[in-house]
């Protein structure tokens, strides 16, 4: 067994809260650069020029890219030869959280309960944690911080095996169409197809992790992420709603097997400070 | 090129501002989102008054993150408009000139724009370090206890917005997205 002490869980936490909030990924300002260039909106081309101008701004100036730096969603990859020690778990990740979100002078954004008193929790936790045991002797942890603009134009829909991948298509373009310009365009449209729909929505959020310009494996469902894009870029939104060529980055697919009986579909929407990061420890 | 303007906005502003103009705003702005609108709209039933003389003025629906030592704000970029549709008409008919934010409006804010002459700008979502750099001061005038939801009051300089629903109630996110929709 391979030991893992939580403080340096903890301060490895910390760093990715921070650093993942500041700095944007390379792929998505290789995203940002050629939407400069394909954009046909002189008012659209203006706004992701001013896109780009802010996340250099963050960077320089060591300040988050966008004011909702998120609900703190991780996606642990735990080696089984692994063991933790001088405390769990759950416990670092969140005290990680509230070290970040306070020394990296983030904005706490969660809330208490959901529908009762929904008072701030002052420091950004509790954390998302979604653990998966792997083989090995590694930790390793990505953190997505999700905003609630684009977050809330988000959609799970049950469809029915006839429904077919004209379903698909048309519930992608139905959820974008309606999100307009809420999510913050240009977007990454994650979507989940398959499983149940704890399954459907999961991978879905999983797809937003997959950098931007690379496509699922299996050549099908690739295909259908270049011909959502496509469609999706003919809605007209634009960036930021105004009109527009460029209302998505990307579109990302993840399948999962499926019952007889269904066809869950969840598409998890990312405005364009499409944020995450990974460290192994 | 972006018209330069100051608020508090003038009638005359107001009427010459078209939807798709891009502006650069000086002057004073109050900040508001969720709690505070319900606190306001909850005061104005109660025929209480405001901790923040509204009228003539403009809101920016917006959370800034914490100041960083020596900063004036941290990052402060809009936050979805639709949410305080339900609060917005009251604010207008009390007489509120401006609203910045991101996103869809309703129709009834719409209609209450046009019926007390407003305008709905938007600042760029997403964009809050580029936003924070043109807010020169920032205090906090009402609510302390919500946070990021307090009441700032903001001295902005050069603030790029564009014009989304001007006073006769024209959109751009209407107009905009039927110049280049393609299915």
């Amino acid at each position: 067994m391979r030991k893992i002490q939580v403080e340096q869980i903890i301060s490895a936490v910390e760093s990715l809260c921070i650093r993942s909030n500041i700095e944007l990924p390379q792929d998505v300002r290789i995203a940002l650069d050629k939407a400069l260039e394909d954009e046909a909106s002189p008012l659209g081309r203006e706004i992701i020029k001013d896109i780009i101008k802010n996340t250099e701004i963050a960077k320089e100036e060591y300040i988050p890219i966008c004011q909702d730096t998120g609900f703190a969603v991780f996606f642990l990859k735990l080696g089984q030869d692994v063991q933790i020690v001088g405390g769990n778990l759950n416990d670092a990740i969140n005290e990680g959280v509230r070290r970040g979100y306070t020394n990296g002078y983030l904005r706490k954004s969660i809330v208490t309960d959901p529908f009762l008193k929904r008072v701030n929790t002052k420091d950004n936790t509790p954390a998302i944690i979604h653990t998966e045991i792997v083989p090995g002797d590694k930790l390793t942890i990505t953190i997505a911080p999700k905003g609630g603009g684009s977050e809330n134009m988000s959609a799970l829909r049950m469809l029915k095996p006839a429904d077919g991948v004209e379903g698909i298509k048309n519930f992608v373009i139905e959820t974008v169409d309606k999100a307009g310009s809420n999510p913050c365009p240009p977007i990454v449209v994650g979507v989940g197809v398959g499983g149940t729909i704890d399954m459907t929505t999961l991978i879905a959020k999983k797809a937003l992790l997959r950098p931007l310009g690379e496509h699922h494996p299996q050549p099908e469902v690739a295909a259908l992420e270049k011909e959502l894009l496509e469609e999706i870029n003919k809605l007209g939104i634009g960036p930021q709603g105004f009109g527009g060529t460029t209302t998505a980055l990307a579109v990302n697919i993840e399948t999962f097997p499926a019952h007889i009986a269904s066809m869950p579909v969840a598409i998890n929407i990312q405005c364009h400070v499409a944020r995450h990061m990974e460290v192994e420890i | 090129m972006a018209k330069t303007i100051s608020s508090p906005l003038t009638e005359d502003i107001i009427n010459e501002l078209k939807s798709g103009d891009r502006v650069l705003l000086n002057g004073i702005i109050y900040t508001g989102r969720d709690s505070a609108h319900k606190r306001l709209v909850e005061m104005l039933n109660r025929n209480e008054e405001l901790p923040v003389d509204l009228k003539g003025q403009v809101i920016y629906y917006v959370g800034p993150c914490p100041a960083k030592p020596g900063a004036v704000i941290g990052s402060a970029g809009p936050t979805t408009s639709g949410r305080m549709d339900a609060y917005a008409p009251i604010l207008l008919e009390y007489g509120l000139k401006g609203m910045i934010g991101k996103g869809l409006r309703s129709q009834a804010v719409k209609d209450s724009m046009v019926k007390h002459g407003a305008v709905y700008f938007a600042a760029i979502g997403g964009a809050g370090a580029l936003l924070a750099q043109c807010i020169r001061e920032a205090e906090v005038v009402a609510f302390p206890d919500l946070g990021p939801e307090a009441i700032y009051k903001l001295k902005v300089e050069n603030f790029p917005l564009t014009v989304v629903i001007d006073r006769n109630g024209n959109d751009l996110y209407a107009t905009g997205r039927d110049k280049y929709k393609k299915i």
